[in-house]
């Protein structure tokens, strides 16, 4: 048995059609059948709630009297991008704000013009005969505006990666803040509401497809930017007008240490055609599978410690290694439910009725990392292996010469088989020299806690390293763990004037 | 329940809450302690039914102290009930009930002020 989607649009318009969340389906299929569900049930809800950092709206303003065309503009001191023509803009959630930075952004500007506040419009241009003006400074509403479209290349993520933080101290991430030693686990979206999940081929999300995007009807574009569906990390472009949008389903958020982002709610309704509709969205939170992959590692390859369900996620604890870690979304899945829920009573109520795609999506398409055409520099490049290092049972008196020899301020200290245990400053000498303990051992003045760099590292992380310790220098160490040289602030020197400000 | 402590200086020289346990017997637990160069601050737990016997003991030796109550607190109108809190949180304070509503135990709060940073819609304050 099939159902066409004007058999179905037919039931939504004269009030018949049975239509459910993609979270009571599954129970429906349990109880009915997939023959007798495909029959009962004509439309499945989804709806997600959450991060979607890849969002923005294009604006008009209107016309100016004399006219200008915008060539830099600001919305309360938020950039927009004005590389388009004489009045249009275009507003990036994350961009933040040149005054207030991470406190306020793009996604401000929407909730705010969304919840019908005054935002003060500037612009400035270089002025041509056509549009003579220079500059512009004006108060506005979002009814002022002639359109403002929201449209964001890559929403509704068909599943998420979960995070947690395998290093000693917190990071703070776009999945929020991760606990040292593995001590918290953050995931993302909806698991079993979430719209992509529930149409895995992507037969009935593509391009024209109406859906439920910030409150108001929106639609979908096509497949978003990052879309790989090959490996179930599917996404979407969508548009909707903003205007129509409510902040109830539109929220600018904050993520300490990373930037501003727009949590936002969006539900796509599945019409039930076929057994394969029926199926796909009988998908439950214990079938979708995910990784929990270290955050701790700078790299964009982080090491999956291990593999889990979003049933596992949304109990509250899973086991990484043994020991049990809580887990908390970053994205709402009682938010998720009431997108699903509204979206159902629109098409209960005749207000949406749906259709399939008007372009197929290729369900087997993978995203690629970026080609690099040039490799960024490592520490190898600007490294000096002449390094002078001394033995943890040396004494103090000698390391004072080995400085003050080899006119440096870092001393690593190597153990019998070459491995660094500790450095040495001019600092720790002087320290011991003050308290009189100039007889003492190396070991008994160094510090114990090194931060070490290997050859390979890229010069950006081996500095953030140093930024964040508060140091000056890094022990060079191969992949034993043997020293190898000394990363210090003369050697970044060399960086400047040569790649980095081409 | 959890009472904050103000010490003077001098106080802040004396086993005061040595003193108290010794005095009342009540089991108390430390949970912070800010030391400053003129007084100190701390945070303490005790069984409810110690309270009271805690309280006029630390009254009587001149400790100024105030009984913690919605210690954090949620904005709803910005919250939009993700639980980004519940994980970050030391001593489990949110949580969820069976319709991922979330909830707060504010009497578990120590201040430690992880939520507030970690809520991405800063809908959490927890009392200086």
């Amino acid at each position: 048995m099939t159902k066409t989607i004007e058999e179905i649009n037919e039931k939504i318009l004269n009030g018949s059609a049975r239509v459910v969340t993609a979270e009571e389906m599954p129970s429906i299929v349990a109880e009915l059948g997939e023959e007798g569900a495909l029959k009962e049930v004509d439309v499945v809800t989804t709806g997600t709630f959450g991060a979607m950092c890849s969002s923005g709206a294009f604006f008009n303003f209107g016309h100016a009297d004399p006219p200008i065309r915008m060539e830099r503009a600001w919305i309360n001191d938020v950039e927009m991008y004005a590389g388009l023509a004489a009045v249009d803009a275009y507003l990036g959630a994350t961009q933040e704000s040149v005054t207030r930075g991470i406190n306020y952004g793009g996604a401000h500007v929407i909730e705010d013009l969304i919840s019908g506040k005054t935002v003060e419009i500037r612009a400035q241009a270089k002025g041509t005969d056509c549009y003579p003006r220079k500059s512009i400074e004006n108060e506005l509403l979002l009814e002022d505006f002639n359109q403002a479209i929201m449209c964001n290349p890559r929403n509704s993520y068909q599943r998420y990666a979960a995070a947690t933080n395998s290093t000693d101290r917190t990071i703070h991430t776009y999945m929020g803040a991760l606990l040292p030693g593995c001590g918290n686990v953050s995931y993302s979206g909806a698991g079993c509401l979430s719209p992509l999940i529930n149409d895995p081929k992507l037969k009935c999300t593509g391009s024209g497809v109406p859906i439920f995007l910030g409150g108001a009807q929106g639609m979908i574009v096509g497949p978003g930017t990052q879309n790989s569906p090959g490996t179930l990390f599917a996404t979407i472009m969508t548009t909707g007008n903003l205007k129509e949008m409510s902040t109830d389903f539109v929220r600018a958020a904050a993520m300490t240490g990373y930037g501003v982002t727009l949590y936002l709610g969006l539900g796509v309704p599945i019409p039930v055609t076929d057994i394969d509709v029926v199926r796909n969205t009988a998908v439950r939170d214990e079938d979708i599978k995910t990784n929990i992959v270290d955050y701790g590692v700078p790299s964009r390859n982080r090491p999956v410690l291990a593999q889990v369900s979003y049933a596992d996620l949304k109990s509250g604890a899973v086991e990484i290694n043994g020991e049990e870690v809580r887990t908390s979304a970053l994205s709402s899945f009682k938010k998720a439910r009431e997108v699903a829920a509204e979206l159902k009573s629109w098409v209960e109520s005749g207000k949406l009725t749906v259709n399939l795609p008007t372009r197929k999506s290729d369900p087997t398409i993978v995203v690629k990392p970026m080609r690099e055409s040039k490799r960024p520099p490592t520490i190898r490049e600007i490294m000096t292996s002449n390094v002078v290092s001394i033995n943890e049972t040396e004494d103090i008196k000698s390391a004072a010469k080995k400085l003050l020899n080899a006119q440096t301020n870092h001393l690593p200290v190597v153990n019998a088989a070459g491995g660094v245990v500790g450095i040495v400053t001019t600092y720790d000498i002087s320290k011991a020299v003050v308290k009189e303990n100039q007889d003492g051992k190396v070991s008994e003045i160094m510090s114990k806690n090194v931060v070490t760099t290997t050859p390979d590292e890229v010069v950006d992380i081996a500095v953030m390293k140093l930024e964040r310790n508060k140091i000056s220098a890094l022990p060079i160490v191969d992949a034993n763990g043997h020293l190898v040289g000394l990363l210090n602030a003369v050697d970044l020197g060399k960086l400047v004037g040569k790649r980095w400000t081409k | 329940m959890k009472l904050q402590l103000t010490f003077t200086k001098k106080q802040g020289r004396e086993p005061v809450i040595a003193k108290v346990i010794l005095a009342t017997g009540a089991l108390i637990n430390v949970e912070k302690a800010y030391i400053e160069s003129l007084c100190g601050e701390v945070l303490i737990d005790v069984q409810d039914s110690d309270a009271e016997k805690v309280c006029s003991k630390f009254r009587e030796l001149g400790v100024d102290y105030k009984k913690l109550v919605d210690s954090v607190i949620r904005d709803e109108n910005e919250c939009v009930e993700c639980g980004a809190c519940i994980s970050i949180c030391p001593q489990e304070v949110f949580y969820f009930d069976d319709d991922w509503n979330l909830h707060l135990h504010t009497e578990k709060c120590v201040l430690c002020g992880k939520c507030t940073i970690s809520c991405p819609q800063r809908a959490l304050k927890v009392r200086a």
